[in-house]
């Protein structure tokens, strides 16, 4: 057992970073944003609607915890204390645990939002590929949700699918969607529910497939998964993809396949979509206090 | 704002849909429906505006093929209690 060392495949990358630009002292309204997601948690710190600092990393068993943790490193080194932020505004599936928050708002609200800051106002589709459930949102010029669907029973064809995936094939995810663009498409699994799939896709390396081509049936079986969703609420461009997924090439290049369409390329990492949405609100609920008083 | 709420599985889809424009928050649906799986709270897609919407409790979203089914047609169409309810016509179903 001495070479039986484990490794964590699915372990992906967290990040921070401070915006060298701004200085938080020169703002009127500081705002942050956090999502607790099932799989990653986001904090963002806005100073006057732009970004400052964020810190995104991996949720524990503990939705307070997770959500300080991330918001603590969010902070470290950039001097702002942590009262000094005006309105902090929780989302995501653990919001309602975040200690230092005054609201909570729900992740479809905070997607459409952030990915109308992220990718421009014309942005009219918005897909939130998350680590546990995947939602499809429409949204007009100014990032209001005017229509959604998610399925709230099932977990398939998400983040954490591709994690234990990962973990099967023993490939990183960070290569996984890289590796799953193979020349000649094969057939998608016929289940897109993990346990199902991680079955069937054992049994395929077993009749001799490569994980490469493992990896194509599965982005496949993904992609189609999430399309379906998508057509029931209809797709008008421009099209968007946030959440984690959308740092797959494999399943992103399949879902532009099916619908015939591209998505534009994030400039910023599209998992932050949520809290950057949510500081947004966090500004413009300042903004709507101080007009009234 | 069409809200759709619930699931798609191997046996159909299952949703209830809320136009939340039309939705005056009277709360009518609240009460006829015979399962509670309604309720009526502040718009939750729109946190700048203050007005109530209807929407599918938390509890009900993960089964509403079973919540509703007391409502399902069975012997040719019937309308369901909370459309029939609705003056603005706010509610529809994916069956």
């Amino acid at each position: 057992m001495a070479n039986s060392e484990s490794k964590e495949y699915w372990r992906w990358t967290e990040s921070r970073w401070t915006n060298p630009d701004l200085d938080w002292k020169n703002g009127d309204i500081i705002s942050a944003g956090v999502d607790v997601g099932s799989v990653s948690t986001q904090s963002v710190v806005m100073v006057d609607g732009e970004i400052f600092c964020y810190a995104n990393m991996r949720t524990g068993s503990d939705s307070p915890d997770s959500a300080n943790n991330s918001m603590n490193w969010a902070l470290d080194g950039t001097g702002l204390p942590l009262d000094k932020i005006e309105y902090a505004v929780g989302t995501g599936y653990g919001r309602v645990n975040v200690p230092f928050a005054k609201r909570a708002l729900t992740e479809i609200a905070c997607h459409a939002r952030g990915a109308n800051f992220m990718y421009g106002p014309s942005i009219r589709t918005v897909l939130d590929m998350g680590g546990q459930d995947c939602k499809a949102i429409r949204c007009d010029n100014r990032g209001k949700v005017t229509a959604f669907l998610m399925n709230d029973k099932c977990a398939a064809g998400t983040g954490r699918g591709m994690e234990v995936f990962a973990d099967l094939l023993q490939i990183h995810i960070n290569d996984v969607g890289q590796m799953s663009l193979v020349d000649e498409e094969p057939e998608p699994v016929s289940s897109t529910c993990v346990v199902f799939a991680k079955s069937e896709a054992v049994a395929l390396l077993r009749k001799g497939w490569t994980k490469e081509t493992v990896l194509a049936a599965y982005c496949g079986a993904m992609a189609h998964r999430v399309v379906t969703l998508l057509e029931r609420l209809g797709v008008e461009n421009d099209f968007a993809i946030t959440g984690g997924i959308a740092k797959n090439i494999g399943v992103v290049s399949r879902i532009e396949e099916e619908l015939k369409i591209t998505a534009p390329e994030p400039s910023i990492d599209p998992q932050l979509a949520g809290a950057i949405g949510g500081a947004l609100f966090g500004k413009a609920l300042v903004e709507k206090a101080k007009k009234k008083a | 704002m069409k809200a759709n709420y619930g699931y798609k599985d191997g046996s159909g889809e299952y949703y209830i849909t809320i136009e939340t424009e039309l939705c005056n928050g009277c709360a009518k649906c609240v009460e006829a429906c015979p399962e509670n799986v309604l309720e009526v709270v502040e718009n939750e897609m729109d946190p700048l505006a203050e007005d109530l919407v209807a929407r599918v409790s938390d509890e009900h979203r993960k089964k509403i093929k079973y919540s509703c089914a007391p409502c399902k047609p069975t012997m040719g169409p019937i309308e369901l209690p909370c459309v029939q309810i609705c003056e603005p016509s706010a509610i529809t179903h994916s069956w």
